[in-house]
């Protein structure tokens, strides 16, 4: 092991004398920002390498309007709200699920399988599934939707805000303060989109992806693969995560997706509206359309006063550099969603980051 | 909004410190409350008596490696044998919700013997109450305890300083894992098996060995090593220093967790102790504890050091970097992918 992150070491080291500058890396993925705290990867990299969190997150990247209309529908007697955990203590305007929780309407599931299950086990209420998620949760939702359909569900429904990494990574690079020099790509997700998914980063924007998986070993060659392109000046595209991801990604997965979503425009926090990057279910299935069917209309969406939750997802600032960092905003008492998620780079900076910012103030 | 009680509160983690330090402490406030141990010492006449109470409100009722009956009786002893002293008698309080199945609650009964015989203590008092059917979830048990002084033990956190040991008695986060594999919608397949259990061989084989070498014992339930080893911190006001490539971890605990994004660290103990002891006896506590069949796997996890400015717990991580292992919040929230 010592070998191999001696080896990493070297072209890391050759990346930052090639540029001459710190090399930026965004990884976009929060269990890669979660884990690269963990391992304390950060205080082990040498200097030149920059890590930035990205808007790979699915909690802190739904917007604050989606999360109103999530806790009205908790409020009204007819409904339960089947939600992964992570969502559950996402501030809104007037609170989050947990302080609502108390009616007992409000239940964290682990999959799209489970909220359908809680549909057939209370047929006297309406259960809306709070569907959040990039590619990897969009294909079970999807599942679950033909499922209902099936059997004849119709006291289950779906408020699909399920999102994708692509466009969101176009966007960034769209931006013209942006400072990516490459992307730490994620392991999950690529396992359905394929690592051919990149090579529109690569070609139009010529900004190198890797594909990495989630142990610390994986995450600093991931990095050193990243490095190695840069070094020798090339932007490119690979995997060191070939054991799961294939180039064309998981067409059957893809298939479902294709199946049961249409690609929309949608509200990304942070970032703001992102053409065609967010899934709504097909007009076919509008039964199971929470929107549709409580008659949802346009999802206002409203950032927060001091909240910089935004410049975080685009890699613009680190977390301690907003006011309300632990001034305020904590784990415990999230202002904005980048604190709630155990994923979100807020949380992972209060939670594991904390010592090393003490010593350099 | 006004403010309610949350499931969190209960957690173990900061917001039940909250909850118990601003609501309940401030009113009852007494010196040996004050002290916050696992059990509360009281002096009868020239006796120091142990005495503490749990509530077991566990769901499923039946999980590998253990019951709601069987955690009854150990969460208690449990609690007085960390504190040092060796329990003599428990009491049994059942709140059982209207419809339970009397067979359910005769297994869990012969559960709750086999325990307390195993464990050496008594069944001395009881109380029955039942409830209608909603106004409780099938069975909570409560239990409270009374024990001696064990011969030798001198614990409190103001005996721990810089230089001291951190032993773990054994694998981390076997009951949580096993329990969140039970619980309903996780259906992973798994040798997941909780580790509930008393902890009596390994403290009395510390306290025998190492006598007032051994500085403090916690056992670390709710919130796991990392909600103890924060109290530690804090209320011995000290850094610990603790090292992940050799903290005991089973690789079906380890992989349940990553797969949830859980931290081992946060995930709660049933049959484990955390022994702090002075470096000079940490190698001969460490050999105690690993004669004993509870404690086989036991490893010395950490170190406590000289606090920097506010106590802090990190972690040295398998590739040499460093993070902090913060108190947990009380609620573990699965990740969404």
């Amino acid at each position: 092991m010592l070998e191999r992150i001696n080896r990493a070491y070297g072209w890391i080291d050759k990346a930052c004398k090639t540029l001459g500058r710190p090399v930026n890396i965004m990884e976009v993925c929060g269990t890669h920002t979660v884990n690269i705290f963990r391992s304390g990867l950060r205080s082990a990299m040498p200097d030149g390498i920059k890590l930035l969190s990205g808007p790979g997150c699915p909690v802190c990247v739904t917007d604050r309007g989606y999360i109103d209309t999530v806790l009205e529908l908790a409020g009204r007697d007819d409904c339960i709200i089947a939600t992964y955990g992570d969502m559950i203590r996402v501030p809104g305007s007037k609170g989050s699920l947990e302080e609502l929780a108390d009616k007992g309407n409000v239940k964290v599931v682990l999959s799209a399988e489970d909220a359908l299950g809680l549909a057939k086990n209370n047929p006297e209420k309406i259960v809306v599934f709070v569907a959040v998620g990039f590619e990897t949760t969009t294909p079970a939702t999807g599942i679950v939707v033909g499922e209902a359909e099936k059997e004849g569900v119709d006291n289950f429904c779906v408020f699909s805000n399920h999102k994708m990494v692509i466009p969101a990574m176009r966007a960034l690079l769209s931006s013209m303060n942006h400072k990516i020099d490459a992307f730490l790509c994620p392991g999950h997700v690529s396992v359905i989109i394929g690592t051919d998914a990149y090579a529109c980063i690569v070609e139009e924007f010529g900004r190198t992806c890797v594909v990495a998986g989630f142990e610390p070993m994986q995450i600093i060659e991931g990095i050193a693969a990243i490095c190695e392109m840069l070094a020798c000046s090339s932007p490119g595209l690979g995997s060191i995560y070939g054991a799961a991801v294939k180039p064309a990604g998981n067409v059957v997965a893809m298939g479902v997706i294709e199946k049961y979503f249409d690609l929309v425009d949608g509200n990304w926090r942070g970032l703001g509206e992102i053409p065609a990057s967010t899934l709504k279910l097909k007009e076919k299935y509008s039964q199971f359309d929470a929107e549709k069917r409580f008659a949802i209309d346009s999802v206002p969406d409203e950032d927060l006063t001091g909240c910089r939750c935004g410049e975080v997802l685009c890699g613009l600032i680190d977390p301690p550099e907003c006011q309300l960092f632990d001034n305020g905003c904590n784990p415990d008492k999230p202002i904005g969603p980048c604190m709630v998620s155990s994923e979100g780079a807020c949380a992972a900076w209060y939670k594991y980051g904390r010592k090393r910012k003490r010593r350099t103030q | 909004m006004s403010k309610k009680i949350m499931l969190a509160h209960g957690g173990g983690g900061r917001l039940s410190a909250e909850l118990i330090d601003k609501h309940i402490v401030p009113r009852f406030a007494n010196p040996i409350l004050e002290a916050m141990g696992d059990s509360a010492k009281i002096q009868i006449e020239d006796k120091v008596a142990f005495f503490t109470t749990d509530s077991y409100v566990v769901k499923p009722l039946f999980f590998n490696g253990g019951d709601i009956g069987k955690l009854a009786v150990y969460g208690t002893v449990n609690d007085l044998l960390v504190a040092g002293a060796n329990p003599i008698a428990i009491s049994l309080s059942l709140i059982i919700e209207e419809g339970l199945e009397m067979d359910v609650l005769d297994k869990i009964l012969d559960s709750v013997a086999i325990a307390a015989k195993d464990a050496g203590v008594k069944i001395v008092c009881g109380d029955t109450k039942t409830v209608d059917a909603g106004s409780a979830d099938e069975i909570f048990i409560n239990t409270a305890g009374v024990g001696e002084k064990m011969a030798g033990a001198e614990l409190s956190f103001d005996r721990i300083c810089p230089g001291d040991k951190i032993i773990v008695s054994g694998s981390l986060g076997d009951h949580g894992m096993t329990i969140m594999s039970h619980r309903e919608g996780m259906k992973f397949e798994s040798d997941l098996k909780s580790d509930c259990a008393s902890v009596a061989s390994v403290c009395k084989a510390a306290v025998e060995t190492c006598g007032a070498d051994v500085k403090f014992m916690r056992d670390p339930t709710r919130g796991g090593a990392a909600t103890t080893l924060n109290e530690i911190s804090v209320s011995a006001s000290v850094d610990i220093e603790i090292e992940e490539a050799v903290l005991p971890i089973k690789d079906s605990v380890q992989a349940a967790a990553d797969m949830l994004g859980f931290d081992v660290l946060e995930i709660a103990n049933e049959g484990k102790v955390v022994i702090v002891v002075s470096a000079d006896k940490a190698a001969k506590c460490l050999e105690a504890c690993r004669a004993t069949q509870a404690g086989a796997e036991s490893a010395i996890i950490g170190t406590i050091c000289e606090k920097n400015d506010e106590p802090i717990v990190e972690l040295i991580t398998r590739i040499g970097g460093r993070r902090v292992v913060q108190m947990p919040y009380g609620r573990e929230l699965p990740r969404i992918c």
